[in-house]
């Protein structure tokens, strides 16, 4: 079962490398992984997305409280969650199938962000089946490249990382 | 007052309790030495690979309890250092490894001597820090420390880059430390104690299986209380030994591959397997799912993530091994008489499967190990290296306190007993250490030798000497059809020789009835090592074994 996991860290060196190290040294999957800051720059907070059972999800995430530089980790269920990923898709296009080409992106309320003589560059922020779809309809113009950042989470309530930062790690 | 950093980290270590490092310089640590050429407040042993460092490091902290410091320079002197981080680790052994990087322009450049230590050491260490500034280095010191000794122990690393130690700071150690993401529980959680005291009165044949959290906690006193006021029969894993005094009616001694065949048979009979300050490893476990099959499981450990790991368990308690002990004791009420016919059969088995070897005329390893508790009373700190000489060791040395038993349980590292002798001999002075070795694995740091010449220190090398690389060999004959591939050493240099080489006394023993003797020579030498070199018959087993795959009840005895 796929689990979608938001670990909040402190930003220092080495700690992308702590964790990606973690998942290959005990043999955890990962599916996709995205970093950034969040709105205090000295806390990133990484969406991890991670294949496994209930127990090995419980050793995931104990494995990685005891990284010195894990602050809080929540176990995202997508009824309780946001969820989203970016895709940038560039396509062959022509004149000819140009306007086929925006009707399917307007169906997918996604955007033309570059238009250049024989191709375009398609922005897409969705949930990953909706891209997945996107793609398939778009592989008959020829995908030339495309780019996909994994799946960023939020909580949908109140909590929020800042505020959870006082709940002691269990 | 302005000090450069390499001052300021020897000021942080003398904050930190700090008496001795054990290291090796190198480039990159030219200003940490040119400081502590001065310096009076920290002794310095000088050993001759680091990798003696890091083990005597370990071997200090192991029998003083307090945190193990070595220090060695970068690139091929940081890599040194990780067969003894590694060993650190898996056993939970405090220690702070300090390590020199080139100076801040030159790292990223494949420059000399450059390493990328907390990128190697990553997976080795509890935490690590690569230091650029020397502001930094009175922080991270304080943090390490703090880090190495607290919660489950283990080792960190301070990589401190050349320049970080030569730029001049104005020292002040911290008071406080700041990590927000570091909090150990140690207090066990009032429901889960409640509910595993509960379980613990129930119990019609409970057994507690001890590990070396009870050591690191310092349980043993409490451990003992709650075997006693329960009336609940005790095995101790490797690193456990000493927990729980072997010579006590309770005590089970070792389980596992190599345990002994009551421990075995009492951990698979049981119906409540109390694990403390344990973490249910395959050398203790054989065949997991077959495993203490009728048992409910109590586990009490600090680290969260060992509850669960390899075993599913009915009552997870996440503390300190002492602390959880006491409230258990303060819960449970216990008619400990309804244990009689458990205990009764426990004897039994006691009885009919004792640990036994031949006694003839032939010098036998067993006979060796077994005198040098006898003519230690018992008191002695036993090192050990790694294979048979171990387990041997293990089972007949009757390890009856804590800090008494020096052994690399989860790395099961080769070469580590010498050094680590040295580095309890440093920390317990006044202690007989002895260090049972093998002639595979002396030879792997035999080097220290001279570090223990040097310092004077009256370490007892015995050396059970057969000619093979034993264990290997002995799994061979069991199980690769008597094909001794490479295990054959009988080609071996004379250790006699060698060791007088160096500077130590050295004793040959060859008959059963010299072995005695040979030690109370060796315990009367007070001014170096003495290395006895035991011949004894070449292929003697260890017994009782659990063959790799197969449950802990289905060991060959004999």
């Amino acid at each position: 079962m796929k689990h979608t996991i938001s670990v909040i860290v402190e930003n220092k060196p080495g700690v992308l490398h702590r964790v990606a190290g973690l998942f290959s040294r005990r043999g955890f999957n990962i599916e996709s992984l995205a970093v950034g800051e969040t709105q205090d720059p000295a806390i990133s907070r990484m969406t991890i997305v991670a294949e496994g059972d209930e127990q090995t999800l419980e050793q995931i995430i104990k494995q990685l409280y005891k990284q010195i530089d894990t602050l809080r980790i929540f176990d995202l269920s997508p009824e309780q969650a946001v969820e989203r990923e970016l895709a940038l898709i560039k396509i062959a296009a022509s004149e000819k199938t140009r306007s086929e080409i925006t009707q399917i992106v307007d169906i997918f309320k996604a955007r033309i962000v570059d238009v250049a003589q024989d191709s375009i560059i398609i922005e897409i922020s969705s949930e990953k089946e909706k891209i997945n779809d996107l793609q398939k309809m778009l592989e008959k113009f020829g995908i030339l490249e495309l780019v996909r950042t994994g799946k960023i989470a939020l909580q949908r309530s109140s909590l929020t990382c800042q505020s959870s930062l006082s709940v002691l790690k269990f | 007052m302005q000090i450069i950093g390499a001052e300021a980290l020897l000021e942080s270590l003398k904050k930190e309790g700090v008496d001795v490092l054990f290291g090796y310089p190198g480039g990159a640590v030219l200003p940490i030495y040119d400081a502590l050429y001065k310096e009076k407040g920290l002794r310095h042993i000088l050993t001759r690979h680091e990798q003696g460092a890091a083990h005597a490091a370990d071997g200090y902290a192991r029998a003083t309890g307090r945190v193990g410091v070595c220090l060695a320079t970068s690139g091929p002197g940081a890599t040194n250092l990780t067969t003894g981080i590694a060993t650190a680790y898996m056993d939970s052994i405090p220690m702070v490894a300090i390590t020199g990087q080139v100076a801040t322009p030159l790292i990223g450049r494949d420059s000399f001597q450059e390493a990328d230590i907390t990128g190697i050491t990553q997976p080795i260490t509890k935490h690590n820090y690569l230091v650029k500034e020397a502001s930094d280095i009175p922080r991270v010191v304080k943090e390490s420390f703090h880090i190495a000794r607290t919660g489950r122990p283990g080792p960190v690393v301070i990589d401190i880059a050349k320049d970080a130690q030569a730029n001049k700071i104005e020292f002040k150690y911290p008071d406080k430390i700041n990590l927000p993401g570091y909090r150990p529980i140690t207090q066990g959680h009032s429901r889960q104690i409640k509910a595993a005291a509960k379980m613990i009165s129930i119990a019609q044949k409970p057994v507690i299986y001890a590990g070396g959290g009870v050591i690191t906690s310092g349980a043993a006193k409490e451990l003992k209380e709650l075997a006693e006021k329960c009336g609940i029969p005790v095995t101790t894993t490797l690193m456990g030994l000493g927990g729980f005094p072997d010579s006590h009616p309770l005590a089970l001694h070792m389980l596992g591959m190599h345990g002994t065949a009551y421990a075995n048979y009492a951990t698979q009979e049981c119906d409540l397997l109390i694990a403390i300050g344990a973490r249910f490893d395959d050398r203790v476990t054989g065949h997991l799912p077959t495993f203490a099959p009728h048992a409910k499981h109590i586990h009490i450990d600090i680290d969260p993530a060992e509850i669960g790991k390899n075993i599913c368990v009915d009552v997870p308690i996440v503390g300190d091994a002492k602390l959880v002990i006491k409230d258990l004791l303060a819960r449970i009420s216990i008619n400990k008489a309804k244990h009689a016919a458990w205990l009764e059969q426990i004897k039994e088995w006691k009885q009919k499967f004792p640990l036994a070897y031949k006694k003839d005329k032939v010098l036998r390893p067993q006979y060796v190990v077994e005198m040098i508790y006898a003519v230690t009373d018992g008191d002695a700190i036993i090192c050990t290296e790694v294979g048979q000489n171990q387990m041997w060791a293990a089972q007949y040395c009757k390890v009856n306190k804590p800090r008494k038993w020096i052994s690399s349980g989860g790395l099961g590292t080769m070469g580590f007993g010498f050094p680590a002798a040295i580095g309890a001999q440093v920390g317990k002075p006044d202690a007989v250490v002895f260090d049972i070795a093998g002639d595979g694995s002396i030879q792997m740091n035999i080097q220290e030798m001279a570090t223990a010449v040097n310092n004077k220190l009256p370490i007892k090398i015995a050396v059970l000497d057969n000619g093979y690389l034993g264990m290997v060999r002995q799994w061979q004959e069991m199980l690769y059809g008597k094909r001794y591939s490479h295990t054959n050493i009988d080609n071996n240099p004379d250790l006699v020789k060698i060791a007088e080489a160096f500077g130590a006394a050295a004793i040959r023993v060859k008959k059963t009835e010299d072995v005695k003797k040979a030690l109370l020579e060796s315990l009367k030498i007070k001014d170096r090592p003495v290395l006895l070199d035991f011949i004894v018959c070449r292929e003697e087993n260890v017994f009782p074994f659990v063959p790799p795959g197969q449950a802990i009840n289905e060991m060959l005895i004999d």
